[in-house]
This record gives C-alpha cells, sequence and structure tokens, in this order.
C-alpha cells in the first residue's frame, strides 16, 4: 500500500501560520499590510486565487476585520493577519465578532510597543490586549506557537475552535516565531482534523439565530441558506433582535462565557518537560518559552529539580493546571517580552502559594536562555 | 401596494423607534417598492446597516440582516458580496455613518466598483445621539455642537462617489418619492456600486434647531429647492446657490470587482501551476 509523505520544507512561521489556515479550510482573507505579519497576506493573495478563494486588500485593518466578519457570515471560513497597532484598530469589531458570534481568525503577530514602537522588533506586549482589548465583559480564545510546526498546529486548531464555538480566536504570534524558519513536515491533508460550523437543521420558521443546545453554541445558518434573521452587536434575544431587557442582556452574555468555560478540557492545550519532580517551574509561552526550555535544561544538568510549563492556550486562561504547579513547587519562574502580563494572572491564581518570580525584557530583543537560567540559579540558592 | 410591502417587512418588530416627521420610513417604503418591482428573492438578498437612526431599518426587514459597528457597513458588506457574490447585498447608511466615522470605506467601495448598493439617508445630522453636525451638515447650520452654526463646510456626497469610482450616482428627496424608488431600482440593477442619496427631514434633531417646523414643512423645503438635473444645467452656479441637485447624476460602465476576481481565479487556475515541493508517494 502506497501513502502519501509530506516532504520536508524550509518553513517560516507566518507562512506556516497561512499554510496551516488553508488546510484548515480558509478560504477568505482580508487584511492590511503591517510588519512583521505581511507574509501572512502576501501568501494569502497568492494561493487564496489558486483555491478558488479570496483575497482582499482593504483600506485599514478596521475594514479587514469587517470583511472578514462579512465573508464568514457568507459561510466561508476567514483569516486575517496583522501586529500590535492593526491589532489596536482592530478591536472594535473582534467585539462584534464574540457578541454576534461569528467564527473568524486574527492572526497577531506581536512587535514591539506601545505604539508604532519598534516594527521589526519582538514583544509580547499584546497579552493583555489579546484578552481585553475589546471593550465589555467578552469571550475570546488566545492561542500561542512557540515554534514553526506549532504555528501551522495552532493555525488549524485556531480555526476549528472558531468554528465549533463561534468565536473570534487569537493565533498570538510573535515576530521570532513569525519570521524564523524551521525544517517542518507539514501534516498530511487527511490525517488532520477539521471542524466546520454546526448548521441548522430545523425549518427557518423554527429557527432561532441565538438559541443554544445544551454545548451553548447556537447552530450557525450562513446568509443565503434560506434562514432570514437578524445579526447585531447590540444585545440581542434568542431570534437576534435588539434588546434591552435586562434578564435578556444577562442570559446572553452568561452563555457567551459559558461556552468557553465549560469545554475547557477542550480548548486548553498545555506542554510540559520534566514538570514531574519540579520544584522549580518556568512557566512560559511563544518566543520566550524556547530560551526557557533550555535554561530548564541546563539548570537539570547542574541537578536542580526544575521544569517547564507551556501553555498553547494562553486564553482562557489554564487555571486548572496553574493551580496544579502552585501546590508542587516551590517557585514559579514566568519569563516574558513585556513587563508581567501573565506574571499578574499566575500570580493570581497561585495565591501566595508558591514564589512567583518574573524574568521581563522589553528592550525589543529575544529573551536569552542565560538569565533565565540565571533567574532558576537564584532561586535555588535563595 | 402597501399590503404587498409588508412581506418584507418582520411586522413583529414594530412600532419602529423614529420619531414623527421623520423620513426614514420614506425612504425605507421606495427602497422596498424597488425590490419588488425587481423581484428580488428575500432569500438571497442582504441588506446591511450601519449605526445610527436610518441603519436600525435592517432590523425591520425580513432579509438576511446584518446591523454592524459604526461607519463599518460596507466594510462588512464587501466580504459579504467577495465572499458570495452572487447574493444582493444592499447597505443603508447615514450621513455621519458614510461620510464621517465611514468616510474611508465609502471611498475605498465606490473605488473597487464592488457590486454594492448604498443608500445613503441624509438628514444632515446625528439623530440618534441628539443633533450633533455631520460632515454633510449644510455651512451655518446649528447643531447640538455648533451652537453658534457649524464653520466646516460640507461633503458632496454624491460628487465624492462619482469621484472615487462608483457607477451608478443618483440623489432624490423624501418628497420626490417615484423618482427615489426609481433610482434604488437603477442602483440595484447596476452592476457596480452605486450611490443613492436621498435627502431626508429630520425635524426633530435637524429642523427645529434650524427653524425649519416640522416634518411637513421639511418636506415642502425639499420640493421648493429640489432642481430636477435636466433643468440644473441650464441655470447658472448662482441660481444653483443652496438648491438640492435631484435625479441620475452619474451612470457609467467599469469592471465590477467581484466578477474581476471570479476572473482572476479562472485565469490562475488555468496556468500551470510553478515549481512546488509536491507530496512523495512512498510504498
Amino acid at each position: 500500500m502506497s501513502r502519501v509523505v509530506e516532504l520536508a520544507r524550509l518553513m517560516q512561521g507566518n507562512e506556516a501560520a497561512a499554510e496551516g489556515a488553508l488546510a484548515a479550510g480558509v478560504r477568505f482573507f482580508a487584511g492590511y499590510p503591517i510588519t512583521p505579519s505581511t507574509e501572512v497576506a502576501e501568501i494569502m493573495a497568492e494561493r487564496l486565487p489558486r483555491l478558488g478563494g479570496k483575497f482582499i486588500q482593504m483600506e485599514d485593518e478596521i475594514a479587514g476585520m469587517a470583511a472578514i466578519i462579512g465573508a464568514s457570515l457568507g459561510g466561508v471560513k476567514s483569516l486575517t493577519a496583522t501586529s500590535g497597532p492593526g491589532f489596536s484598530l482592530m478591536q472594535e469589531n473582534i467585539g462584534f465578532a464574540a457578541m454576534a458570534e461569528v467564527p473568524c481568525v486574527i492572526v497577531n503577530v506581536q512587535r514591539s510597543g506601545p505604539s508604532t514602537g519598534m516594527p521589526t522588533a519582538p514583544a509580547q506586549g499584546d497579552v493583555m490586549q489579546a484578552r481585553w482589548g475589546t471593550h465589555g465583559d467578552h469571550p475570546i480564545i488566545a492561542l500561542c506557537p512557540s515554534s514553526v510546526r506549532e504555528a501551522y498546529d495552532l493555525a488549524v486548531r485556531a480555526v476549528n475552535l472558531a468554528e465549533k464555538y463561534r468565536v473570534p480566536v487569537i493565533l498570538l504570534m510573535d515576530e521570532v516565531i513569525g519570521h524564523l524558519r524551521e525544517r517542518v513536515v507539514p501534516p498530511p491533508p487527511d490525517e488532520l482534523e477539521i471542524v466546520s460550523r454546526r448548521e441548522p437543521r430545523e425549518a427557518p420558521a423554527d429557527y432561532y439565530a441565538y438559541r443554544a443546545g445544551a454545548d451553548g453554541v447556537p447552530p450557525m445558518a450562513n446568509f443565503g441558506a434560506g434562514y432570514r434573521y437578524h445579526v447585531t452587536g447590540l444585545a440581542h434575544d434568542e431570534k437576534g433582535n435588539p434588546t434591552n431587557d435586562p434578564a435578556t442582556a444577562e442570559a446572553l452574555l452568561l452563555r457567551l462565557h459559558d461556552k468557553i468555560n465549560r469545554n475547557l478540557d477542550d480548548i486548553l492545550m498545555e506542554d510540559s518537560r520534566s514538570l514531574d519532580d519540579a520544584e522549580i517551574v518556568v512557566l512560559a509561552y511563544g518566543a520566550a518559552a524556547r530560551p526557557a526550555r533550555q535554561a530548564v535544561k541546563e539548570a537539570r544538568q547542574r541537578n536542580i529539580k526544575a521544569g517547564l510549563y507551556r501553555p498553547l492556550t494562553l486564553w482562557p486562561f489554564p487555571t486548572a493546571g496553574v493551580e496544579r504547579l502552585a501546590r508542587q513547587a516551590k517557585t514559579i519562574i514566568v519569563p516574558e517580552m513585556n513587563l508581567g502580563q501573565y506574571r499578574i494572572e499566575v500570580e493570581r491564581t497561585v495565591r501566595g502559594r508558591a514564589q512567583v518570580v518574573g524574568v521581563n525584557r522589553v528592550n525589543g530583543e529575544l529573551m536569552a536562555p542565560g538569565e533565565i537560567l540565571q533567574a532558576i540559579l537564584e532561586v535555588a540558592q535563595a | 401596494m402597501m399590503e404587498e410591502l409588508e412581506r418584507y417587512l418582520r411586522k413583529d418588530r414594530f412600532p419602529h423607534m423614529w420619531c414623527p416627521g421623520c423620513g426614514n420610513g420614506i425612504v425605507l417604503g421606495c427602497m422596498l417598492k424597488a425590490i419588488k418591482k425587481l423581484d428580488l428573492d428575500q432569500d438571497r438578498t442582504v441588506i446591511v446597516g450601519g449605526i445610527g437612526c436610518s441603519s436600525r431599518a435592517v432590523g425591520y426587514l425580513d432579509f438576511n440582516t446584518l446591523h454592524t459597528t459604526h461607519g463599518r457597513a460596507l466594510a462588512y458588506a464587501t466580504g459579504i458580496k467577495l465572499a458570495r457574490p452572487e447574493l444582493n447585498v444592499i447597505v443603508i447608511s447615514g450621513d455621519g455613518d458614510a461620510t464621517a466615522i465611514g468616510g474611508n470605506h465609502f471611498i475605498h467601495a465606490a473605488r473597487r466598483n464592488i457590486d454594492l448598493t448604498l443608500v445613503l439617508f441624509n438628514n444632515s445630522i446625528y439623530g440618534m445621539t441628539g443633533g450633533q453636525y455631520s460632515p454633510l451638515t449644510p455651512a451655518g447650520k446649528k447643531a447640538t455642537t455648533a451652537p453658534y452654526g457649524t464653520i466646516e463646510p460640507g461633503f458632496d456626497a454624491s460628487e465624492l462617489a462619482r469621484a472615487a469610482g462608483a457607477t451608478f450616482v443618483g440623489r432624490g428627496t423624501t418628497y420626490h418619492t417615484e423618482l427615489l424608488t426609481g433610482l434604488i431600482l437603477k442602483g440595484i440593477q447596476n452592476k457596480g456600486f452605486s450611490l443613492i442619496e436621498s435627502v431626508n427631514a429630520c425635524p426633530t434633531a435637524f429642523g427645529r434647531r434650524n427653524k425649519m417646523k416640522g416634518g411637513t414643512e421639511m418636506l415642502l423645503w425639499q420640493k421648493e429647492n429640489a432642481i430636477h438635473i435636466n433643468r440644473a444645467g441650464q441655470l447658472s452656479k448662482d441660481e444653483l446657490e443652496g438648491k438640492i441637485v435631484i435625479g441620475e447624476l452619474h451612470s457609467y460602465e467599469a469592471p465590477e470587482y467581484t466578477e474581476l476576481y471570479d476572473k482572476l481565479i479562472a485565469d490562475v487556475r488555468q496556468e500551470t501551476p510553478g515549481p512546488s515541493i509536491k507530496p512523495l508517494k512512498v510504498k
């Protein structure tokens, strides 16, 4: 029996995100050029028409985000890609997608900020913005890769989660991962799990666009499919019609959060190294997880019981995973290329049961293993 | 006629939210008459609105309806139309929504000549927030944010759309309903970007503050001050000062965006794909 084997390729992180999204069925891209994410748009412009899909360069990131929501309502899996300043501009419409439950994926290749910052330099300064960038209490999922292959896999996963839970999903990359080139063997297409939105089975007259079943996710009728309904960013009832009724508005908001919170087992992904007996745990994500892994390895060589915990799903926060660390570890070290945005969440969960130490860098350079190792050694010797 | 239009309404959503004397219902009626005459399939028609009094109309209409964020209706509509070119896409937007916060999307949708029909409800004011001046408020008029009269010149939205690349531009008023209906009909028929600007009365937030009395008087003002394009050509610039030129202002043939994109897809799929890494077959 013969089987198809994909050849290894030297692939860039941004390319992997684009190819992963295409493999997951994305056939629409709208965006605006911005360093260091532009390669995603360029690849989409070249690849999509060949696949029968559509690419459009919009007048700004606000329009890019709006257009992918429109295309997704039309039934086409949709993607945009941007970086810090563009991510800021997208926030209002990301909130719309969360409120109106329109599946879509936003790739944010983080660069040094605030403002224009250092456009070609890496950072992890958008961690909190990915969670709370748009106004109001809203659900969100953010995934964070640490390698090129993982950018591919998490792009597939991001599309799947967006479709399954009808929620905007942020693929939170950074300039290091976006521009990194690594050897990648893409998974064979027939081995990929591809998820598409659940469509209604009932007759149009019986369809309530925002009435959810047991999983909290309403089936989604695509525009043009014969189900005429209303989509709005206003608080709305199960028909989708606007309302100011306090009970209806509250029930909607609680369901939007509940559909994520009750499916954490499915949504949360994590990775770990030498964690079993670890007394010092390095909790790291994205580019910072690469030097963190090296630092843990070197600490082990010095007989220090160090381990790595790496959340791939940054949001929703992996509370149960960090709870485990709080019970097990004496110290949790959180290296970040920001001033401690995720560390605050770790401290909030740990509640003093373990020491939480930040290693932070905001100079536009990638963290080095040595500075994380230094933190491990200081803790071990204390 | 009214009964024939009821099939296009979500009657359980009434009463509507508009003030007595508001022109929005008149424009909406003209739009539905045009849709009726064209016999558009409700299942295959999408109506997109922005934010503001007029944009709320989409909630009353029994189509695939999308009420978006402020100013962005055309950007959402662009995504829908490009993803699903076979759907009819009509956009409803107010003057502030379309030409202030949404001004960028307005000129770029026109530039692309994407097959969208924008029905612009121009009441010269932000009604929903209580009467602030917009880019289409005529210079000198009063608003809550221009208590001494606005010192900013206004846009000519129709001229702006024409210059940006729209292939059909028409202007009507809520007094000249037959004309307005015909313009919307032609706009929907046009394969490309169409703007139909409707001069619309807002007695509550604009008329009251500018000594124009009530809705009836504002309709009569439209009657007195509108000049059809066929007659406007015979008048001097001075004679046209302060007048509203109505009718079919601009009509032009140019390639439509989604058709160009479909052709692009067909072309690149016919080409031999360039060198790329192909999967290996192994035993």
